[in-house]
C-alpha cells in the first residue's frame, strides 16, 4: 500500500507542476501579444542572448565542426568516402549540432541567469514591488525574456552554422589537404533550405524553452538564497532536458516523411 | 474614528477575512476599519500573520474567504486589469525596500511613474528628484544604484518611490527593522511628515513600539491571526488587555507562546 500511495503522490505532484507550467505559459503568452509592451527590456535581454553569447556558440560551432571533418575523415576514410566529409559537416551541422548545442551552451549561460535574477527579485519581493507600482510583473519580467528567446536563438543558430561549416573548412583545407575550392562546392552541393530552416525553427523553439524556464524557476523560486540556488539548476537541467526532447519531436515532424 | 465624516465608507475595511497555507491558517478572521486619512500602526509578533494581511489588501496574495473593500469597493474578486488601476491609489515601501538593483535611484522613484503612468523620462526625473529631496536625499544620490547605499539610504529611497506617484494610501512593512536607533528615528519622522503632506491614509506593521508610538493615530493588535484589540494610540499602555500589555512592554512571561516555526 506505501508503494502505491508513493506512486499517487508523485503522480499529483507531477500533473500539478503540469498545470502550473501551463497555466504559467498561458499567462505569459497572453502578456507577450497585448500591448503596452517595454521596448526597452526587450531590447535590453535581445543584446544579453543574442550578442552577449555570441562568443560562447561561436567557439561550441567552431570547434564541432573541426571535429566533425576530422571524425568523419577518419571514419570515412575506412570506404574510400572521403569526399562525403564537406556534405556532412554542412548537415550535421545546419540540421542538429548548431541548434542543439548553441540551445543547450545559451541554457547554461542565460537560462540560469534567468531564473537566479528573478528568483533573487522574489525573494527580495521586488516582483511585489513591480505589482505596486502598477507594472505587471508577467509584461515586464516574462514577456521581454520570451521575445528576446524566440527571437534572438535562431539569429546566433545562423552564425553558428556558418562558423561551425567554417570550422569543417579549416580542417578539411588545412589539416586534410582538401581543396578549398572542391571543399565549398561540395558543401553546397547537397545542402537544400529545408535543413537551414528545420535548424532555425528547433532554434526558435529552443530559445522559448530557456527563457520559459529560466522565468518559470525564478518566478517560482522560494525561501532565500538556497530556493534561488535550486531554481537556477532546475531552470538549466529541466531546459537542456525540454531541448533535447523537442529536437527529436521536430526532427520527426520535418523528416519523418522523406 | 471620530474625524471620519459619517458619508464616507472607511477607506479599508476587512471583513471575517480568512487565509490559510495548506493546513496552515495564518489570517483567522481579520476585522478590521482604517478611516480616510487615518494612521493606523498593527503591532504583532514575527509570524502572526501581519505581512499577509497586507499582501491580501493589494491582491498579491487572495485571500481563502472574507471581504476587503477599498473606498466601499469590493477587491477580493478584482480581474488583474481592474486590480492594476486600483493599485495606482497605493504605494507600499518593503521591509527589505525591495529597490529594482538594476536600475539607479532616480529610475527606482520615477518607476511607477514612467511605467505605470507612462510619462516622459524627463519630467518623470524631476519629479523623483523633487520626491528624493523631500526625503532628505540629494539629486546626485539620483544617479547611484542601490547596492551602493546603506541600509538606511535604501529606505528613504523606498519612501520616495512609494509617495512618487502621490498614493491615496500607503503601507509600510516594518519601516525601522534593521535599522540603528536614530536612523530609525529619522525614518519614523519622515513617514509622518510625507503622509501628512499628502493628506494620505497610511497602514504601518511593525513590532518596534517607539515606531508605533510616532507614527500611530491609532493602534490594532494582531495575534494568532486575529485583531484582538484596537485603540487610539495614547491608550495603548493602558489597554486592559494582557495580550497587547505584554507586547507592549517586552515581556518574555505572559500569555503570549514563542511561535516556533515560521508561517
Amino acid at each position: 500500500m506505501g508503494f502505491l500511495a508513493a506512486t499517487g503522490r508523485a503522480f499529483l505532484i507531477f500533473l500539478e507542476a503540469t498545470g502550473k507550467l501551463g497555466l504559467f505559459t498561458a499567462t505569459a503568452l497572453s502578456h507577450c501579444v497585448r500591448p503596452p509592451l517595454y521596448p526597452r527590456q526587450i531590447l535590453r535581454q535581445m543584446i544579453d542572448i543574442g550578442y552577449y553569447s555570441l562568443p560562447v556558440v561561436g567557439l561550441t560551432a567552431l570547434f564541432t565542426g573541426m571535429v566533425l571533418a576530422l571524425q568523419s575523415y577518419s571514419g570515412f576514410s575506412r570506404f574510400q568516402a572521403e569526399g562525403a566529409i564537406a556534405t556532412v559537416v554542412a548537415l550535421s551541422v545546419t540540421r542538429e549540432l548548431g541548434p542543439v548545442l548553441g540551445g543547450l551552451m545559451v541554457a547554461g549561460r542565460i537560462g540560469a541567469a534567468m531564473a537566479a535574477e528573478i528568483g533573487t527579485m522574489r525573494v527580495t519581493e521586488q516582483i511585489d514591488a513591480l505589482s505596486t507600482l502598477s507594472t505587471n510583473p508577467f509584461k515586464y519580467l516574462v514577456a521581454p525574456r520570451l521575445i528576446a528567446g524566440l527571437t534572438m536563438l535562431p539569429l546566433l543558430v545562423l552564425v553558428a552554422d556558418i562558423i561551425g561549416v567554417f570550422g569543417g573548412f579549416l580542417v578539411g583545407v588545412y589539416r586534410l589537404d582538401f581543396n578549398p575550392a572542391s571543399y565549398i562546392s561540395r558543401t553546397w552541393e547537397f545542402l537544400e533550405p529545408i535543413d537551414v530552416i528545420s535548424g532555425l525553427v528547433k532554434a526558435a523553439v529552443f530559445g522559448f524553452m530557456v527563457s520559459l524556464m529560466g522565468c518559470y524557476h525564478g518566478y517560482h523560486s522560494r525561501g532565500g538564497a538556497q530556493g534561488v540556488g535550486a531554481a537556477t539548476t532546475n531552470a538549466v537541467v529541466s531546459a537542456s532536458i525540454l531541448i533535447l526532447v523537442w529536437n527529436y519531436l521536430i526532427t520527426g515532424i520535418f523528416f519523418s516523411t522523406k | 474614528m471620530s474625524q471620519v465624516p459619517p458619508a464616507h465608507p472607511p477607506k479599508i475595511a476587512l471583513k471575517n477575512v480568512h487565509k490559510a497555507f495548506g493546513s496552515k491558517v495564518v489570517l483567522n478572521g481579520i476585522d478590521l476599519e482604517v478611516g480616510r486619512g487615518e494612521s493606523l500602526v498593527v503591532i504583532g509578533g514575527s509570524g502572526t500573520g501581519k505581512s499577509v494581511m497586507l499582501k491580501c489588501v493589494l491582491g498579491l496574495l487572495s485571500p481563502d474567504s472574507g471581504s476587503i473593500r477599498v473606498d466601499g469597493e469590493e477587491t477580493t474578486k478584482l480581474r488583474p486589469r481592474e486590480r492594476e488601476k486600483l493599485l495606482h491609489k497605493f504605494g507600499m515601501l518593503f521591509q527589505g525596500a525591495a529597490l529594482f538593483d538594476s536600475l539607479k535611484v532616480w529610475e527606482n522613484v520615477a518607476f511607477g511613474l514612467i511605467q505605470g503612468e507612462h510619462m516622459p523620462r524627463a519630467k518623470a526625473k524631476d519629479i523623483a528628484i523633487a520626491k528624493m529631496g523631500a526625503v532628505g536625499l540629494g539629486p546626485e544620490v539620483g544617479e547611484l544604484f542601490p547596492s551602493e547605499l546603506s541600509g538606511g539610504m535604501q529606505k528613504r529611497v523606498g519612501l520616495a518611490r512609494a509617495i512618487a506617484d502621490e498614493p491615496e494610501i500607503i503601507f509600510f512593512d516594518e519601516p525601522t527593522t534593521g535599522l540603528d536607533p536614530i536612523m530609525a528615528d529619522v525614518i519614523n519622522e519622515l513617514i509622518v511628515k510625507c503622509v501628512k503632506d499628502l493628506g494620505a491614509t497610511a497602514v504601518t506593521i511593525t513590532h518596534d513600539m517607539a515606531s508605533a508610538r510616532k507614527i500611530a493615530d491609532r493602534v490594532a493588535m494582531i495575534y494568532q491571526g486575529r485583531i484582538i484589540w484596537t485603540g487610539h494610540a495614547n491608550d495603548i499602555d493602558n489597554s486592559g488587555n494582557p495580550y497587547v500589555d505584554q507586547f507592549v512592554h517586552g515581556r518574555g512571561e505572559g500569555p503570549i507562546k514563542m511561535q516556533v516555526r515560521a508561517l
